[in-house]
Parts: C-alpha cells; sequence; structure tokens
C-alpha cells in the first residue's frame, strides 16, 4: 500500500497533466516528483513515488528510473534546506573550492552530506548552474546567491532556520 | 571599439520592468505577432525571411534557424510541436537565464510566430530545474500576461490562428540540453538522447514532427519580424547575423554578459571586461563554453569572435560561453573540472562515453594524486579518441575536445605533475617580478 498524495500535490500534478495529450500523463512524472519532494521537506521515499506511480497509472520503476537519473531529486533522507556550491570550471577560476572549504567548516560537514539536526543538505553539485559571470555562486533552496564572499555566506547560511 | 550593445535581445535592458507585456511593449513587443494574425502572413514567408536573416542556433551548433524550421511537413495534418531549449547549462555560459528573466515575452513571441509559420499549434518551453526560484516565475507570469490579453491560445484576436504554449520544468540533468534527450525529458523519461536519424522534424515529441530551438534563437525572431531580415544580417558577418551575447568569465577584471556584433576582436571584449583580472598575464581561452577546445593566449589575442576565426584558432564559437585563463592556473587541475563533469553528466546508454569518461576522470585524479604514471598521458589521449565519433550524442566528443586540446597544448605541465608526485608545474613559479604566480 503507497502512501496517499496530498490534495495539494494531487492538483499539482493534475495542473502538469493537463499540458500533454491525455494519453501522455507520464510527461508529468518530473513534476509531479518535484511536488512531491518539495512537500515531504527536500526527499523522496519509496511509497511516495510509488504513490507517484499509481497516480499516474505507470508501474513504479518508471518513476524510480526518472527519479534517480535527475540530479534535483534525493532518494534518501537529506536536512530541509539544500545547499549546492557550484565548483564547475568558472567557478573554479574565481575561488569556488575556498567557498565549498568554508562552508563544510561552518557547517561541520561534508559535502554529501546533512547536519545532524537536519537543518542543512550541503549537496555535491556538478552541474554548472549557469550564473559564471557572478563566480563564486551556491544556490540555497534555488535561490541563487552570486560573487560570494566569507561574510557573504555568514549571513546567507546563519539565516536559514 | 566602442561598439553599439544591446541590439536585440538585451534591448529590455533599457526599459524598465521589461519582462511584463507593458514593458515589452515599450520596445514593440507583439507588433510582429499581431501583425502576421491581422495579415494572415504567408508560412512560406516567415521562413524564408528567417533564413534571410542569417539567424543561426545559438545552442552551439549553430545550424540555419530557418532551414530547420523549412523541415517541418507544414502540409501534414498531424500535431506538430515547437519546442524551446532553455535548459542552459553548458558550462560557462549564463545568457539564456538573463533572457528569461528580463525578456520573457521575446521567447514567446518568437515561439508562437516559430509555431504559426512551422502549423504547430503547441509548444513547450522547457525550462532548467534548478531556474525554480527566479526565471521560471518571471516566464510563467509573462505566459500568463501572454494568454490574457489574448495572445495566445484558440483563435487568437479572431484570426482562426490556434497556438498554446506551457513551461515545463526540468530537473537537473547536463544532457537534456541535447534536443533529443530534451525531448525524451518532456515525455517523462530518463534524459538519454536518440538516434538520428529519424531527425525530431519527422519524429519529434510524441513522435510527431518538432522543432527544437535555443531560447536565443526564438528570442531573436520577434525582432527580425518587425526590423527585417537585411536589419538582422546586417549586425553580423556573411553567413551569421545577428548579435551574440557573450558570457565572459573565469580570469578577467569585470565578468558579464555582453550582446555584441559577431566577428569582434578577442582583445576587444577583453578591453570590455576590464582586461586579465589582477594584472596577471593570458594563459588560455575556451572561447565557446566547456565543450570547446582551449586556446592558448598567443592564438586568442589575434583571433576575431566568430565561427570561422574560432575554427580556424583551433576551437569553435559554442554558445559564446568565454573561458578566461590567467597565467596561474594549473591546466592539469582546470581538465580534471571538466573530466569530472562530463564523467558525472554521461548519460550510460553508449559504453565508450559512459566508461570511457570515467577512464579520464580517474587518470587525471591519479595524476594529481601524484600516483601518475609515465605512459598515463598516452591513454587518456587513447581513452579520448576513443570515445570521440563513438557515441550517439555529441557529449561523447565534448568529453573528448577538452583532453585532447589541452594535451596538445599544455603536455609539459602534466608531463612534470606526473614526474613530480602531483606537484603542479605552477607552484613556486614566479612573476618576473617575482611575486608568486599561484593563486592565493
Amino acid at each position: 500500500m503507497s502512501a496517499k498524495l496530498s490534495e495539494h500535490v494531487r492538483e499539482e500534478i493534475d495542473h502538469w497533466v493537463a499540458k500533454f495529450p491525455p494519453d501522455r500523463k507520464r510527461s508529468a512524472v518530473i513534476s509531479a516528483l518535484h511536488a512531491v519532494q518539495h512537500e515531504n521537506r527536500g526527499y523522496l521515499t519509496t511509497d511516495l513515488m510509488d504513490a507517484v506511480a499509481e497516480y499516474l497509472d505507470l508501474p513504479n520503476i518508471l518513476v524510480y528510473e526518472v527519479a534517480s537519473f535527475y540530479s534535483m531529486f534525493e532518494t534518501k533522507p537529506v536536512g530541509r534546506h539544500h545547499i549546492s556550491v557550484c565548483t564547475n570550471i568558472s567557478c573554479m577560476l574565481r575561488g569556488s573550492q575556498e567557498v565549498v572549504e568554508y562552508v563544510e567548516k561552518k557547517l561541520g560537514i561534508k559535502t554529501g552530506t546533512s547536519t545532524p539536526d537536519g537543518r542543512i543538505y550541503l549537496k555535491r553539485e556538478e552541474e554548472c548552474l549557469a550564473a559564471c559571470c557572478g563566480a563564486p555562486m551556491m544556490m540555497v533552496d534555488h535561490v541563487y546567491h552570486e560573487n560570494l564572499t566569507p561574510q557573504s555566506i555568514d549571513k546567507i547560511l546563519d539565516e536559514l532556520t | 571599439m566602442p561598439y553599439e550593445q544591446n541590439l536585440v535581445l538585451f534591448e529590455a535592458f533599457k526599459y524598465e520592468r521589461s519582462w511584463t507585456l507593458e514593458g515589452y511593449r515599450q520596445f514593440g513587443g507583439y507588433q510582429a505577432w499581431e501583425k502576421i494574425l491581422r495579415e494572415q502572413t504567408p508560412r512560406e514567408k516567415i521562413i524564408d525571411e528567417v533564413k534571410a536573416s542569417g539567424l543561426r542556433g545559438r545552442g552551439g551548433a549553430a545550424f540555419p534557424t530557418g532551414v530547420k524550421w523549412s523541415f517541418m511537413p507544414r502540409s501534414s495534418p498531424v500535431q506538430k510541436y515547437v519546442v524551446c531549449n532553455s535548459d542552459e547549462s553548458e558550462p560557462g555560459t549564463a545568457h539564456d537565464r538573463e533572457i528569461l528573466r528580463f525578456n520573457p515575452h521575446s521567447i514567446i513571441e518568437g515561439m508562437a510566430i516559430g509555431g504559426y509559420a512551422m502549423t504547430a499549434t503547441v509548444g513547450y518551453n522547457y525550462i532548467r530545474g534548478e531556474f525554480l526560484a527566479e526565471p521560471i516565475p518571471r516566464f510563467e507570469a509573462a505566459l500568463a500576461e501572454a494568454y490574457a490579453a489574448g495572445l495566445l491560445g484558440k483563435n487568437i484576436l479572431g484570426s482562426g490562428v490556434d497556438f498554446d504554449l506551457h513551461t515545463f520544468i526540468g530537473a537537473g540533468a547536463y544532457i537534456c540540453g541535447e534536443e533529443t534527450a530534451l525531448l525524451e525529458s518532456l515525455e517523462g523519461k530518463p534524459g538519454k538522447p536518440r538516434f538520428k536519424p529519424p531527425f525530431p522534424a519527422n519524429f519529434g515529441l510524441f513522435g510527431k514532427p518538432t522543432t527544437i530551438n535555443n531560447t536565443q534563437s526564438f528570442a531573436s525572431v520577434p525582432s527580425i519580424m518587425r526590423k527585417g531580415a537585411a536589419w538582422f544580417a546586417g549586425l553580423g558577418p556573411v553567413n551569421s547575423g545577428g548579435t551574440v551575447i557573450f558570457s565572459v568569465s573565469g580570469h578577467v577584471e569585470r565578468p558579464g554578459n555582453f550582446e555584441l556584433p559577431m566577428g569582434i576582436p578577442f582583445k576587444d571584449l577583453m578591453d570590455l571586461v576590464g582586461g586579465v583580472w589582477k594584472g596577471r598575464k593570458l594563459k588560455a581561452v575556451i572561447p565557446g563554453g566547456s565543450s570547446c577546445m582551449v586556446v592558448p593566449a598567443e592564438i586568442m589575442w589575434n583571433t576575431n569572435m566568430d565561427y570561422d576565426s574560432l575554427k580556424k584558432a583551433g576551437s569553435s564559437f559554442g554558445t559564446g560561453a568565454v573561458i578566461v585563463m590567467d597565467e596561474t592556473t594549473c591546466m592539469v587541475r582546470a581538465l580534471e573540472r571538466l573530466a569530472r563533469f562530463y564523467m558525472s553528466e554521461s548519460c550510460g546508454q553508449c559504453t565508450p562515453c559512459r566508461e570511457g569518461t570515467g577512464w579520464l576522470d580517474r587518470m587525471l585524479k591519479r595524476i594529481i594524486a601524484g600516483e601518475g604514471r609515465s605512459e598515463d598521458l598516452g591513454l587518456l589521449l587513447d581513452v579520448a579518441n576513443r570515445i570521440e565519433g563513438h557515441t550517439i550524442c555529441a557529449l561523447g566528443d565534448a568529453a573528448a575536445w577538452p583532453v585532447q586540446s589541452f594535451l596538445k597544448h599544455f603536455r609539459p605541465e602534466f608531463q612534470y605533475m606526473i614526474e613530480h608526485k602531483g606537484r603542479s608545474i605552477m607552484e613556486g613559479a614566479t612573476h618576473l617580478d617575482g611575486r608568486p604566480a599561484v593563486a592565493a
């Protein structure tokens, strides 16, 4: 028995389903997973993925393969605020390694892990986040912060509750 | 020098709240679309106009947009689609985000015109998931405004023309910038590129004829229709009309996006960004996004920024993303970063790419860790050569080219690191005045 989707999530999925031909509900999988992950405070569970599959009339595996393919989906429990420090070439050239080290030290965790209180997840970001002219940058819960300095990082992290 | 900037896509910067319908109307917004609807402009004429403008795909492949449009089977009664690729993710590239944030209506109008010209009544703008906080809401708000003003939907402004446009949100995958991977993703699947042929114009989204263009390509169309193909063509050199947006990043004084005529000399572009930062010297440039070949400084200084010149310089124009590296850059570490990226973003369906990118990454890490072997450089090249040209999509080539070009131009740095157990040739190196060369 899979988990139950909230009314809000079902409405959100319906909104996406309506953008596609009637026999193409599968196109809404990615948006459905975004909605479910958001409501579950930042990660997916097997139960939730099964519920999405059931709602969209899909075999479970078709939902799992999407959840595991795309980097924005987390399939293990992680902290509720997601931080991605861009370390791709343009940011690397402007000190992203120092940013990573500074954030790791401040939070007391390594990249790829969450704080023990479940507040923050420091994600390993492999992609370039397309803000190269504002390097170094990081994304916190989808919000871009550019031209980072130790002072600005302190302010951003301290404000996360 | 000086150059006139922001003539097409960044024209929006001059106007208050340019991302709103009212703001967009201030610089001719939707005039072209309304005229087409009013006059029922022959579709052929629009396609000819786009061809004559010299507009070429700005996503990296530079295919002539009008020619691409002409591939669609316009007279076929089946459902057709237009898709905009706003999955901007080529490392170094940061200009489509600006269009989404400051000129979203130009994308909508361009897609509507394209849809009309190709008899496609439904469009999707595929925007990368990481743009969720700002660019996506801007685009969605613009879309809602366009619908409310009757500029989209069924029987638009009483013309009998239908065009529905939807936003689609990705979820983090570089490969979805490849057009057939993007279509797979739109169908709710992992983004694994398809074999071509069949090409999307015959077998695209849901198996229906589909044309996919880059954000910048679609956003250029309204200006072309409004001001004419000749005007647009005249902004650039022969066979590549219009302006181009350079994203200049890395070791420069003032990184930024600059909309300029194509073909300006690299040294003029460097003047605009204040030159190499900290008074240092230029070492190398990746001139069109991370998938292009690296070019050493001495060649770059004498190169113009257009398709032919950059090809002659041993690289390519790519996305217009100019990644600048100063004299302190360790080229082994820079290449390791790129190799790691391609390894992580390979979709995994072609063996040469899936396995080869892992090999490249592991070998470079081993060299940096001081465990490099003398035969590693030959092996790196061998693996890169075995990936190149042996995969379904261009990601394999994109992974191979940096390795080939870094080794071609900077081989002694790699050799030095292997021989010195992981020590970079840049460590201990000094400027002529004795300052340490390695960035602090």
